[in-house]
């Protein structure tokens, strides 16, 4: 697998937000086809190194490239996808209606509204405003909108934050399912138990990476049996 | 271009806008409400409603879509559907456009209902052709509209896009005729009044309320409006960024 092209390559980058160093001249390759989890604690620079690979984000230096391309160039607009931490669909439109957008801007075809809708267990919800559902429902109404376009490089930031175990577990079942496509996914979580459901791992503190790696190998590495207590290990090395 | 996406952000705008009835009602009940008020305070003056009802029949659209623009750009910034959608294929120009042919539609329901009203109970009397008065006030309302879109890009809060509106709209309200005419103003009002459209529409409201066969000025006046409407709309697509600190 790492003789693959990669899917993602950040090269040197950097990105100063207010005066306040935010990514310090960070690097990573993003395997295709693969899980990669990007953790660390809040402030750490997980969602600032999401916007650099979705190409919102104005680099102070180093280059982000995806599938090829730079970062945020015109022709990966219909090949990615984004979810922002904050649902970012129209509380006042019901979940059908926003993926009936969403799958306009995208041109999309409209058969996949219901699979959208299926995959992120929303199916009794699709004519209720999205006002009135709760925060874990909002989030799932925003991950549907991404999924619409089937897009090569899913970029998710926190996408289970509020959600039940169960509905946890099947999203992750859902990431699994897309990487075994061909789809590329960078999750962003909080949660270390989440991290060892993940191909990769990309470990992200103060701006900068403390290890990237499979979990077992960096269980093995840190001569400890769970994740928190690796990260931990890392942390204080 | 294709005009599904300028064409699905309308229906979107518009769907939006239906889940809101309230708002909705303020903007179709409050510019007949406040003609009947305008009426009966000048009953002792004929003439005035007729001279400040047509015009104003086409300007509630300008102010009433500068409001509600402004605030739905606002929104989509602050709920970062903004940002969701300049990483999608979309172009800016389409997400404006559609803005416009939503608010377009509504303004021309707005000035078709306050003009039944005026016209129809309230006995207003032009000399010119009604469609007319409808078509400048739709005219107003894409003026109003670009206006709030370009003014919403430097408001961080609701509360201060509210403030636009008596900084931005007061003054032209003051200075385009509608309440003193220009000439009897100081000179520098007077020559300051022409660099603000407002007056431009105004004139052209004037004229067709006045003249029985109003032609080439009024023609003149709604391109001025329509000019500054599609610069504004170009500042306004400079504001919307694909890359953010």
């Amino acid at each position: 697998m790492t003789t693959a092209v990669p899917a993602v390559v950040v090269d040197g980058l950097r990105v100063v937000r207010g005066g306040s160093v935010v990514l310090d001249t960070i690097s990573l390759r993003v395997q295709p086809g693969s899980v990669t989890g990007l953790l660390g604690p809040s402030g750490s620079g997980k969602t600032t190194l999401m916007r650099a690979i979705v190409g919102v984000q104005i680099l102070a230096g180093g280059a982000v490239t995806v599938l090829g391309l730079p970062a945020g160039s015109p022709r990966l607009r219909s090949r990615l996808g984004y979810v922002t931490q904050a649902p970012s669909v129209y509380g006042d439109l019901t979940v059908h209606e926003n993926l009936d957008y969403f799958a306009a801007v995208l041109g999309a075809p409209r058969a996949r509204l219901d699979a959208a809708i299926d995959t992120v267990g929303l199916e009794q919800f699709a004519d209720r405003v999205v006002r009135n559902l709760s925060g874990g429902q909002r989030s799932r109404v925003s991950l549907a909108t991404a999924l619409l376009g089937e897009p090569e490089v899913l970029v998710l930031d926190e996408p289970t934050v509020g959600l039940d175990p169960v509905l946890r577990r099947d999203l992750w079942d859902t990431f699994h399912a897309l990487a075994g496509r061909g789809t590329t996914l960078l999750v962003s979580s909080h949660v270390m138990d989440e991290a060892r459901r993940c191909d990769e791992i990309v470990l992200l503190r103060d701006g900068r990476i403390l290890a990237g790696k499979a979990p077992a190998g960096l269980l093995a590495e840190t001569g400890q049996t769970d994740l928190e207590a690796a990260f931990l290990a890392l942390v204080e090395r | 271009m294709s005009p599904r996406a300028p064409l699905a952000t309308a229906e979107r705008v518009l769907r939006q806008l239906r889940r809101d009835p309230r708002t909705l009602a303020l903007v179709l009940v409050v510019p007949p409400v406040l003609l009947t008020l305008f009426k009966y305070v000048f009953v002792d003056q004929p003439g005035t409603f007729d001279r400040i009802g047509g015009p104003l029949v086409g300007i509630f659209p300008f102010i009433v879509m500068f409001l509600i623009t402004s605030i739905a750009m606002l929104r989509e910034r602050t709920t970062g559907t903004l940002e969701r959608l300049m990483t999608l294929p979309l172009s800016k120009l389409d997400l404006l456009l559609g803005y416009g042919i939503a608010f377009a539609l509504l303004a021309a329901v707005q000035a078709a209902v306050a003009s039944a009203v005026a016209f129809g109970l309230l006995g207003l009397d032009v000399a010119g052709p009604t469609w007319l008065v409808i078509a400048l006030a739709v005219g107003n309302a894409i003026l109003g509209m670009s206006l709030g879109l370009f003014a919403s890009a430097f408001a961080r809060t609701e509360f201060q896009a509210v403030q636009f509106m008596p900084a931005l709209v007061f003054p032209q309200l003051l200075l385009c005729g509608l309440l003193a005419p220009r000439e009897r103003m100081a000179r520098v009002l007077e020559i300051t009044s022409y660099a603000m459209p407002l007056t431009w529409a105004y004139d052209a409201l004037a004229r067709a309320v006045t003249e029985r066969d109003p032609g080439v000025k009024v023609a003149r006046d709604a391109a001025i409006v329509l000019g500054v409407a599609l610069v504004s709309l170009g500042l306004a697509a400079t504001t919307l960024r694909r890359r953010t600190p």
